[in-house]
């Protein structure tokens, strides 16, 4: 029955769908600090408790929905080479 | 300096307010049309009332924090919008203008773009708005929305639509040759249609 299958799908929504959650550390329009201290984060968690650490992943899918891929891939590059501005 | 000076008119002033105070002569011209003078008093009182109420409301909702479900990146260049899904899956594309055919007279001209953003509705939706080189805006005037694109900051806004349909709107922000040729276009459809079109 449709309306059955639509609510099926309904259901589904509300787990496949989610982002970065409000931050109350950044309640105003600039979300720059945001993205920053996500990506920055879960380098810093990555390096402290090791690569398998799911915990990490939060701070992954923050800095991804917020952060532009152009400044994911820059910042991906400064750190391969050693130049990344923030202490990781 | 400065100290003096209050000092001196909040002086003066008191003084003057003393002798009107004590004196004893009444200006007969003075006491007449009470009723009026309330009346032009409590009025114009009433009528802020009735403006203040809303506006008020409409301030503190504004400011209300709720749990977007989806966040969308859009970022200005000279001169398209590129837009960046980014939650499950990556879907990021450019949106051009596409260019006004005087055969096709039912597109509307500067305001149709060759992809949509395409978003579910009923659905509290978090928008980053950035530039790539110049300043931009990005706005669409039927969801009272418009946030400034500047290079290095992301602006974050957030909306909610209530009917499937296109919503337009164009860049708001000088941005050089092509700045009236960047518009805007939101394709709202139901929520299953969007998990569809982004897989």
């Amino acid at each position: 029955m449709p309306s059955l299958a639509v609510m099926a799908s309904k259901k589904e929504v509300p787990q496949e769908l989610s982002t970065a959650p409000f931050d109350p550390r950044f309640p105003n329009q600039n979300q720059t600090r945001y993205c920053w201290q996500s990506y920055v984060d879960y380098h810093r968690c990555r390096k402290l408790k090791g690569e398998d650490y799911a915990p990490c992943d939060y701070f992954r899918k923050c800095y991804e929905s917020l952060c532009p891929f152009a400044w994911v891939e820059k910042w991906d590059t400064q750190r391969e080479e050693n130049r990344f501005p923030g202490k990781i | 300096h400065t100290l003096m000076i209050i000092t001196m008119i909040l002086a003066m002033v008191l003084y003057f307010m003393a002798s009107m105070i004590i004196n004893e002569l009444v200006d007969r011209y003075m006491l007449e049309g009470q009723t009026i003078e309330l009346m032009w008093t409590i009025a114009p009182a009433v009528i802020l009332l009735f403006i203040t109420t809303p506006s008020l409301r409409l301030l503190y909702l504004m400011d209300e924090i709720h749990n977007p479900i989806m966040t969308i990146k859009t970022i200005g260049h000279q001169w398209y919008w590129s837009y960046e899904y980014s939650d499950f899956v990556n879907v990021e594309f450019d949106s051009y203008m596409t260019p006004y055919e005087s055969d096709n007279k039912s597109m509307f001209r500067l305001l149709e773009t060759d992809n949509h953003v395409t978003l579910p509705m009923h659905s509290f939706i978090r928008i980053i708005v950035t530039a790539a080189d110049v300043l931009h805006s990005w706005t669409i005037p039927s969801l009272g929305i418009k946030a400034d694109a500047t290079p290095g900051r992301l602006n974050q806004s957030s909306f909610m639509i209530n009917r499937p349909g296109l919503l337009y709107g164009q860049c708001s922000e000088i941005c050089g040759a092509n700045h009236s040729f960047m518009p805007i276009v939101i394709e709202s459809v139901s929520t299953e249609s969007f998990i569809e079109w982004i897989k």
